[in-house]
């Protein structure tokens, strides 16, 4: 297998990890091959998580911009709230294979984890969750749906406190426990065979776009627009279209409070080529090579990494990225909770800031996809708090 | 042979298991930094190694996450280390080895770092996240330049492997005693005698040094007695620049690892 997109991607990991790494990789290769497998991965898709999600024209919000058609991919509708399920359920049942009874994840928003502790309830498997102080304390409801369903959690109070230093530990504990723990990466980073993997696993996203939109529409989409902290719900859009050249894709991440200041994610719109946590890619960096702390107000975009494969499709101009400030999401999240009634996770609303902005820029005829990553449920606290709702 | 390679063939003609001593770079502070280094190898460090701190230090546990934090409070940069280095080179021919993650010298660029590293007198480097199949490009720089690039062999790594990283590692191999992160009180894997064994097995002539998990002289005993040519102290001593002991008690603390390092085995 190619361990890199262009020259981002490796395998940049404590030797003791490199042999269940190599391990995971032969076993992947071989339970995608495998119709027992993806027979078993697609009676949970559908029957489990609810897959296929809906496209959804959203007239108003189309009405509302005054261009191209807007469809919105409903990835907020698949169990547990989010597209995490996708790439979760996929490596949950690979762990299975591989007889690994322990599952270990990272959590930012605390989506992954609720995905990771709901696949481990339905397959009778053990979960431990690491997720840092402060997303702990912003994404409480979360941190209840993984103890309800059993996930021990482990509050992480090294570093910035925040995803970063949850994957830290993750690595860390793995380390110690590679025999008979299986680790559950949640986005499409880390050392290979991860960032494939995983775009892999979200590649359900993009694929069943196709096919609504052929039968809606009769063709492909103009525009995909998706937001990227990771980039696990982009990649997964975005990647089966990589060879359709007529269709454009845009990356929404989180500029925080602005890409002037020094409170954002937007790694690779500002940031600078390094290595961190198993991958080279985009980073956030001081000049000396220490990694920069993120900010976003979605715990899911803050980041200060980004998914190889992201890095490469930016070098070689096939999709764009653009920031989106906490503001211009906080606004898209109220917009869309009003237009369609549809409350987007504060990371999705981040696409749809991105998506209708370039909608408005587009005749009638053209069609944008953006895909709605998670429900905002989980940051309805935060939202009100911030008093942006009276 | 490289001043490491010495180092250890010394203390194999003298019957000793060679001592290497783990410090972080600026801790409890850059100008003390100096001072306790110096205090390792009055107790009879054969071998120095040098932290240059990082944001994620991935492969550490709390002792040394906690030193590279002070360090990066304490402003250090892989530039003050070098400086370091330097500096010590005026008091001493100890070997000195730098343990840093791989970004900071991505970042400094891996050619300049070499050049800089030979030039201040550095003769060794340690990069924990940079397996043997990603080390390419910087083994090839620290072979052409003389700079050992050694690298390390864990209980889980499968023998064709574990061949391969005893004939490619320089200066020495780093047999990781367990799966795991730095420090913390553990047992001595018995598979070590195993490990030390296929390691010579693949290149007789390269030592090999043990490490994690090694803070008392029971432990440097035991792995005496299982044919380690040497043995790795680094979160042990780490803690006594973390909690303001003198470097008055951190000699003491050497010496007696030094000490073990020559006692009776248990093969006698």
């Amino acid at each position: 297998m190619n361990t890199r997109f262009g020259e981002y991607g490796g395998q940049y990991v404590p030797e003791v990890l490199v042999p269940a790494l190599m391990e995971l990789e032969s076993e992947y290769q071989r339970a995608k091959k495998d119709p027992a497998f993806l027979k078993e991965l697609d009676g949970y898709n559908v029957n489990y998580g609810g897959r296929e999600t809906p496209l959804y024209f959203a007239r108003r919000l189309t009405e509302r911009c005054g261009g191209a058609k807007i469809y919105l991919k409903r990835e907020d509708l698949c169990h547990g709230g989010a597209h995490k399920f996708n790439n979760v359920m996929g490596q949950a049942l690979l762990a299975k294979r591989m007889g690994k009874e322990r599952l270990i994840a990272e959590t930012g928003a605390g989506q992954h984890g609720t995905a990771t502790a709901m696949a481990a309830a339905v397959l009778g498997m053990k979960a431990e969750i690491y997720m840092g102080e402060k997303d702990v304390a912003r994404q409480r409801m979360n941190v209840f749906r993984m103890k309800l369903m059993g996930a021990k959690v482990h509050e992480v109070r090294s570093g910035s406190k925040l995803l970063k230093d949850a994957i830290n530990e993750a690595f860390r504990d793995w380390a110690a426990s590679v025999e008979n723990t299986y680790y559950l990466l949640g986005t499409a980073a880390g050392p290979h065979p991860y960032p494939t993997m995983v775009r892999d696993f979200q590649s359900i996203i993009g694929r069943e776009i196709r096919q609504q939109l052929i039968v809606a529409e009769g063709r492909t989409p103009d525009l995909l627009v998706a937001c990227v902290g990771g980039g696990s719900n982009a990649i997964g859009t975005f990647h089966p279209f990589l060879d359709d050249r007529n269709v454009r894709m845009l990356g929404a991440e989180a500029a925080g409070e602005g890409l002037d200041t020094e409170h954002h994610s937007a790694t690779l719109t500002v940031g600078e080529v390094g290595v961190l946590q198993g991958c080279k890619s985009y980073l956030l960096q001081d000049e000396n090579g220490m990694i920069k702390e993120a900010h976003s107000v979605a715990p899911g975009l803050d980041y200060p990494g980004v998914g190889p494969e992201h890095s490469f499709l930016k070098d070689i101009k096939r999709a764009e990225y653009v920031g989106v400030t906490d503001k211009e999401a906080l606004g898209s999240f109220v917009l869309l909770s009003q237009v369609e009634g549809i409350i987007p996770a504060l990371e999705s609303a981040h696409a749809v800031h991105a998506g209708m902005r370039e909608a408005a820029k587009m005749s009638k005829d053209q069609i944008v996809v953006i895909t709605i990553s998670g429900r905002g449920d989980k940051d309805l606290e935060t939202v009100f708090d911030m008093g942006v709702v009276q | 042979m490289s001043r490491i390679g010495r180092a250890f063939s010394n203390a194999k003609a003298e019957r000793r298991t060679a001592l290497v001593c783990y410090l972080m770079a600026g801790v409890p502070s850059m100008p003390r930094s100096m001072e306790m280094v110096m205090a390792c190898v009055r107790g009879g460090a054969d071998v120095m190694e040098i932290g240059v701190p990082f944001s994620d230090p991935v492969a550490d546990g709390p002792v040394i996450q906690e030193a590279s934090v002070k360090a990066l409070e304490n402003g250090v940069t892989p530039r003050m280390v070098l400086d370091l280095v330097r500096e010590l080179r005026s008091r001493t021919d100890v070997p000195i080895v730098l343990m840093g993650y791989y970004n900071p010298i991505f970042r400094f660029g891996e050619e300049r770092y070499v050049k800089e590293c030979i030039s201040t007198g550095v003769d060794g480097l340690i990069v924990p996240d940079l397996p043997l199949h990603e080390s390419g490009s910087l083994m090839k720089l620290c072979r052409e330049s003389g700079l050992d690039l050694v690298q390390l062999s864990t209980p889980l790594t499968p023998d064709q492997r574990a061949a391969e990283l005893a004939n490619a590692t320089s200066g020495f191999l780093y047999l990781v005693t367990r799966p795991g992160i730095t420090g913390g009180d553990t047992g001595t894997t018995p598979d070590m005698e195993r490990q030390v064994r296929r390691a010579h097995e693949a290149n007789n002539g390269m030592p090999v040094a043990a490490g994690f998990g090694i803070s008392t002289p029971e432990k440097v005993r035991a792995l005496r007695g299982m044919g380690a040519d040497g043995v790795i102290v680094g979160s042990a001593l780490v803690a006594l620049t973390l909690d303001g002991s003198s470097s008055a008690d951190l000699e003491k603390t050497v010496a007696t690892l030094a000490e073990a390092c020559k006692g009776r085995t248990g093969e006698g």
